[in-house]
């Protein structure tokens, strides 16, 4: 029963990027040559009502469900491994229009032949994982 | 003008992928989806050959579970909740798109071009994809977050990190849409 929670959560999560087609390869297309607003109003209102929410949990010092506080760990300092791996999603980005959530939603829907983005999505992560300490961070 | 069977609108999109981060954060988790590539690679025996994979991955079963709902989300919304009038382009978009030999969504999410069973045949489709693939799980590893954790929770958690890989992301995003794209499709 704990596990139902994430699930529904996830359920909506996929109806939602599937309905306002941020799943969609034209609509990543149109949000690159800056053809529709559409993209950037999905990104920046998520933002919008995320940092709303975010400083009203901060501010009333609230309880995560298990009783815990509530700790949003920051992101470490750096530039490179920011800089040079966003440029390099954003390479893949551009070119077949999923980001990692949008992957398994596709294939959810039956998009199989996105399977071949997931198998190199895994391959990607796995040669990090082996470069890593090769790399500037 | 809007349906709930057709496009939904920025707005409502929105505001309910903030909620489902905050839901996230009120669970006591965080909002990240491309951690679980990593998981997968541990489950599947990565920890063997590089330290980067060994942690114990059941503690993510909780984000697997969010993937699991996603797929379920992607199926029931695709067969259930659409009429088909949806993606509706720029005109000037379907102009471009013309130009490199992708076929008009006419309510479709995806380009027959890139996933319909012909073109999965050919290996110059399979190999794009394969790439895309690549870059993704390589690039949002080393930013150390995708869309999710970067640009929706690092951002609303107003994290100057975040908005470097954001930036990172429109930059490759920005070359690959308006130079190699129509160099690589045509």
């Amino acid at each position: 029963m704990k596990f139902l929670k994430y699930l529904l959560v996830g359920l909506v999560f996929g109806i939602v990027l599937t309905k306002s087609e941020a799943v969609s390869w034209y609509r990543i297309y149109e949000m690159f040559h800056f053809q529709s607003f559409h993209m950037f109003g999905i990104i920046m209102t998520a933002v919008v009502v995320g940092v709303v929410g975010i400083q009203l949990f901060k501010r009333n010092n609230v309880k995560d469900i298990t009783g815990q506080p509530i700790v949003i760990p920051n992101k470490d300092k750096g530039f490179t491994n920011y800089m040079t791996g966003g440029i390099l999603f954003g390479l893949g980005w551009g070119l077949i229009g999923t980001c990692p959530g949008p992957i398994f939603i596709l294939i959810g829907a039956g998009f199989y032949g996105i399977g071949v983005v997931l198998l190199g999505a895994l391959v990607g992560t796995y040669l990090y994982g082996l470069l890593r300490n090769k790399l500037p961070h | 003008m809007y349906s709930f069977y057709g496009t939904w609108p920025w707005y409502v999109s929105g505001f309910l992928i903030g909620a489902v981060m905050l839901a996230l954060i009120y669970f006591g988790k965080n909002f990240g989806m491309s951690s679980n590539l990593r998981t997968m690679c541990t489950a599947l025996g990565a920890g063997k050959t590089a330290d980067f994979f060994k942690f114990d991955w059941k503690t993510q079963r909780w984000n697997l579970t969010v993937v699991l709902g996603a797929m379920l989300g992607g199926f029931i919304a695709t067969h259930y909740l659409s009429d088909g009038s949806g993606v509706n382009l720029n005109p000037q978009t379907l102009v471009e798109l013309r130009q490199m030999n992708i076929d008009e969504p006419n309510g479709k999410l995806l380009p027959d071009a890139l996933v319909s069973p012909e073109a999965l045949q050919s290996p110059k489709i399979l190999l794009i994809l394969l790439l895309g693939g690549i870059l993704v799980g390589f690039g949002t590893r080393y930013a150390g977050g995708c869309t999710s954790g970067h640009a929706i929770s690092g951002l609303s958690n107003l994290q100057l990190p975040s908005l470097i890989a954001v930036i990172g992301f429109f930059i490759g995003g920005l070359i690959m849409s308006w130079l190699l794209l129509p160099l690589i499709l045509n």
